[in-house]
């Protein structure tokens, strides 16, 4: 019996350190009700002490955006705190410019509510819903990547802007999270939302989405997202995307061709093997609908032997270079990796592109 | 073992017998945490006050619970645990009752689970054989051994920001050198007491 000593032993001595921190917590972590004052005066509400400021605001259906479940690592929840909430905490300040520390901004999810706070946020996150939809139907388009197209339930419609995201709630041990994903259906199907998912090896949202079933309900909120589509039919659009960033380009590409027929659009796409490319065939039929849409993959890695491939090779940022003339009115949206990023937008701004023109998704 | 004064053994760990600089532990908070006077002051107030009091329970631990029950061959983990829900604990409380000091600390508590110089200290208390004082007294010494060690290399690094260092040897590396250098530097202490 001598091995079930150290067992007992040790099991008392971990139960009585967790017994004390959890009493520990019940008597120092008790602030009471705490009031949040949003827009002076615009929303009142009541909320317990202790917890963070997103999952409060989350509790009276507030949603505001955030991609990495609260561990201060995508910035997404930035509001504006202009009493109450403490100093600006080293875990936000890669996050904030000295200007926004100034003007009070924060990150939600690192505020925690100890005492009453007046917020500002923008209106338009006050208009943000919880969705349920159903699942309709899931494509495999690549080896890792699936198309999940949901039919909205309750509420039954949705109005986004091209290249607004939703975020989806996933299960997790932690209890659930929110994972945010462009939503790729055009505008003008506003009962749907499709989202377009690469499957990332340990991923909480990715893992989720590519193991619900047909007919499984799925939670999410939305839109969220800045960017605006210029409405100068003069305009250009370019759209760079590489990996899985093509949700947002398909849902920026279609709304504008069922609005603007005639609309000049370029569409970069960055992959790298042949096995990456997928709506490459789709995309080639609205080339030839409007003649003014012009499709271009790229891919980064050499071919294997016996595959034929005549487009573009490279990183994608060389095709964005070599298609695109300098000097023409234009608005970019680039989605893909960081490097991606960087290296299209210097490729840009050498065409003239203003940097206020060019808005991006990185992941 | 026995003999020595426990305000010797505060004076030796200090010193002589410093943690960081003759033991090398506790490096990497070490390194990270050194660029600001103001942030390695904080740490080196925090580590210190953790170290005393988890080298005294772990004490009371190991030689309450742990040898009567003949099962000190789990002092590691049992070490470990009671650091993390001290920690833990002490986060709790300094934020219930010193907003001002837990936002000057932020997130260098909970990093101090994971510095080993902290581990180190109470497993040096078990080779050594101390009494409870010694303990006591080993506790503050090597804690305020590493504050004193991080807060100079604060004050080097700050330094160092004018110098014109050459590139290969910017950031840890200098700073790894340095290190190095003033462990040598604190050698010359070595006559002065003994914790043997």
């Amino acid at each position: 019996m001598s091995f079930l000593l150290p067992v007992v032993v040790l099991t008392g001595l971990f139960l009585a350190l967790a017994g004390g921190l959890i009493v520990a917590e019940r008597v120092l972590i008790n602030y009471g009700i705490c009031q949040i004052d949003i827009n002076a005066g615009g929303r009142a509400l009541e909320v317990d002490g202790g917890q963070t400021l997103l999952s409060a605001l989350y509790g009276e259906e507030i949603f505001i955006p955030s991609a990495c479940g609260g561990r201060g690592a995508c910035s997404y929840c930035k509001v504006t705190v202009l009493s109450g909430g403490g100093p600006v905490l080293p875990t936000e300040t890669p996050y904030l410019t000295r200007k926004e520390v100034r003007s009070g901004a924060r990150l939600a999810c690192q505020v925690k509510v100890r005492e009453d706070i007046e917020l500002r946020i923008p209106e338009e996150l006050l208009n943000v819903k919880l969705f349920s939809a159903t699942v309709e139907r899931t494509i495999s388009v690549t080896h890792d990547i699936k198309e999940v197209r949901l039919a909205l339930l309750e509420p039954e419609e949705i109005s986004h802007q091209p290249g607004q995201y939703a975020q989806v709630r996933a299960p997790s041990p932690d209890g659930p999270v929110f994972r945010a994903y462009s939503i790729s259906s055009p505008v003008y199907e506003p009962r749907v939302v499709e989202l377009i998912v690469r499957l990332v090896p340990g991923g909480i949202g990715s893992t989720y989405l590519h193991n619900v079933q047909e007919g499984d309900t799925v939670t999410f909120t939305g839109p969220f997202g800045e960017f605006r589509l210029n409405e100068d039919p003069q305009v250009e659009i370019v759209c760079v995307g590489g990996g899985c960033g093509m949700a947002p380009m398909r849902n920026i590409i279609y709304s504008l061709y069922e609005r603007w027929p005639e609309r000049a659009c370029w569409l970069f796409f960055g992959c790298r093997t042949t096995q990456d490319i997928f709506y490459l065939d789709e995309y080639e039929q609205l080339a030839r609908e409007h003649p003014n849409f012009r499709v271009i993959y790229a891919l980064s890695d050499p071919l294997e032997p016996g595959e034929q491939w005549d487009g573009e090779t490279g990183f994608i940022h060389l095709s964005v270079d070599k298609h695109l003339e300098a000097g023409v009115k234009r608005q970019a949206f680039l989605c893909g990796p960081p490097p991606m990023i960087e290296a299209v937008t210097r490729v840009l701004e050498e065409k003239g592109l203003r940097p206020d023109d060019i808005f991006y998704d990185k992941f | 073992m026995s003999g020595t004064h426990a305000l010797i053994i505060v004076i030796a760990a200090i010193f002589t017998n410093n943690i960081l600089l003759s033991n090398f532990l506790g490096m990497c908070s070490f390194l990270a945490c050194s660029r600001q006077l103001e942030t390695a002051v904080g740490l080196g107030v925090a580590v210190t006050f953790v170290m005393t009091c988890t080298t005294v329970l772990n004490y009371l631990i190991y030689h309450y619970v742990l040898v009567p029950q003949g099962i000190d061959h789990l002092t590691f983990i049992v070490f470990i645990a009671v650091i993390a829900a001290f920690v833990q604990f002490v986060e709790m409380f300094v934020e219930r009752f010193s907003p001002k000091l837990y936002y000057a600390l932020g997130i260098f508590l909970p990093l101090i689970t994971v510095n080993c110089a902290i581990l180190g200290a109470a497993l040096f208390m078990v080779i050594r054989n101390y009494t409870f004082l010694q303990t006591a007294g080993f506790g503050v010494g090597a804690g305020l051994g590493w504050a004193l060690a991080i807060i100079l290399m604060a004050g080097l690094r700050k330094k160092m920001g004018y110098s014109n260092i050459p590139r290969p040897f910017q950031g840890v590396a200098i700073t790894m050198i340095v290190t190095g250098v003033m462990a040598l530097a604190f050698m010359g202490f070595a006559g002065m007491v003994s914790i043997q």
